[in-house]
């Protein structure tokens, strides 16, 4: 018989269960396959009920991701072979999320901080985009680029304690979200975000725990733009208690 | 067709799961992460040790040296070797983390991260040279 390796899949069918429990599915241990491949042949061949997201099958989504042996990943982007087949992988939804069904999570607070950071360009002279042309460098392009690269796949919520202990934390993702645009030439809506992050649940929330930076499948590096953020605030508000005249 | 802007609503029983007490011992990331937070304390303890010296050498000579008596207890000695410990851990995983929290740029370049952090260690080293050098001279 062909080699085979064992999935523990964490359940919750609300209808039925007040806490998740565990199914274990033999799949075929296929060189070929990533771990989404292997959930898709649990959905078509053995067990139609099981739900869970996907969409691109190419780490471009972000719609995939799960706790894998407990650490956050997108399950298109891990080769089955990247584990051994004598030992069952355990599969559970994003920690820290309200669970929906089965491998699907309640993302419905996530949205909402993201949308809170104000993620597009302020500035007050908005022209019409027809006959408006923003020049930017690449120089200054570089400044964002990486911020901007994010897919918003909440592994790196799953990463963070923070996120599991304060519900109402902004999260690493948001607070990159908003660098990206604080950090980008065009817009002048910096003080407008500091409304929101300065605060308690903003960016002095973060313990810099720095495990959201690891679990990244796009090298975000939401760790690093938080840490930028505090720097730049403390910078700011050290130049507005010393100078008489403020930080501006 | 039904009115767009309403989103369809569907009750969900959502389950949460709560924060178990453990948190920080089911993953090494985080028990490391604790056990950095943790160190701070005798990082303050030492510095509490350290202010009490200052004041003793101010006060003149006899107090110094009944404060040096002090240190030479076993206690003292026993607490020292814990602290150092502890500094040296949390000195390294903050500088572990320095990279992240500056970006330098060298001709437009970003300076790669473990250069940064070696920069940081051996201004470290330099630095407790110094001292040493200051401290066993005398
Ligand atoms: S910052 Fe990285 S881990 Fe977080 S949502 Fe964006 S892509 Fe995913
Ligand atoms: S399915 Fe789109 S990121 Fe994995």
């Amino acid at each position: 018989m062909a080699e085979t390796i064992k999935l523990t899949v964490a359940r919750y069918r609300p209808e039925e269960q007040s806490e998740p429990t565990f199914q274990s599915y033999d799949v075929p241990y296929n060189k070929d396959w990533v771990l989404l491949d292997a959930l898709n042949h649990v959905k078509n061949e053995i067990d139609g009920s099981l739900t869970f997201r996907w969409s691109c099958r190419m780490g471009v989504c972000g719609s995939c991701g799960m706790m894998v042996n407990g650490v956050p990943k997108l399950t298109c982007a891990v080769p089955l072979t990247d584990y051994r087949p004598s030992e069952p992988v355990r599969i559970e939804p994003l920690q820290f999320f309200p669970v929906i069904r089965d491998l699907v999570v309640d993302i419905t607070s996530f949205l909402g901080k993201l949308s809170s950071v104000k993620p597009w360009i302020i500035r007050d002279d908005v022209e019409a985009t027809e006959v408006a042309e923003y020049r930017q460098s690449p120089a200054e392009l570089d400044d964002y680029k990486q911020f901007s690269m994010c897919i918003n796949c909440m592994l790196c919520y799953s990463a963070c304690p923070v996120v599991g202990l304060e519900s109402e934390f902004a999260g690493p993702a948001a607070i990159a979200l908003a660098q990206r645009y604080n950090l980008d030439s065009r817009d002048a809506g910096a003080e407008e975000r500091q409304d929101v992050l300065n605060e308690h649940e903003g960016m002095w929330g973060c313990t810099f725990v720095g495990e959201c930076t690891k679990v990244c499948p796009k090298n975000v590096d939401p760790a690093g733009a938080i840490q930028l953020y505090k720097m730049a605030t403390a910078q700011d508000w050290m130049k507005s208690m010393l100078l008489p005249w403020g930080a501006k | 067709m039904s009115n767009p802007s309403q989103a369809p609503t569907v009750d969900l029983k959502l389950y949460r799961r709560p924060m178990p007490f453990g948190w920080w011992l089911e993953n090494g990331a985080y028990f490391r992460f604790i056990a950095r937070e943790l160190t701070c304390i005798f990082v303050g303890l030492f510095t509490v040790l350290t202010l009490e010296l200052v004041q003793a050498v101010g006060r003149g000579p006899a107090p110094y040296a009944a404060f040096m008596a002090r240190l030479e207890g076993s206690a003292y000695i026993a607490f020292s070797l814990l602290a150092f410990a502890a500094v040296l851990y949390h000195a390294v995983t903050w500088f572990n983390l320095v990279p992240t929290t500056v970006v330098v740029r060298l001709g437009g370049e970003r300076v790669p991260d473990g250069l940064i952090a070696a920069a940081h260690f051996a201004a470290w080293a330099v630095a407790s040279l110094v001292v040493a050098f200051i401290v066993l001279r005398g």
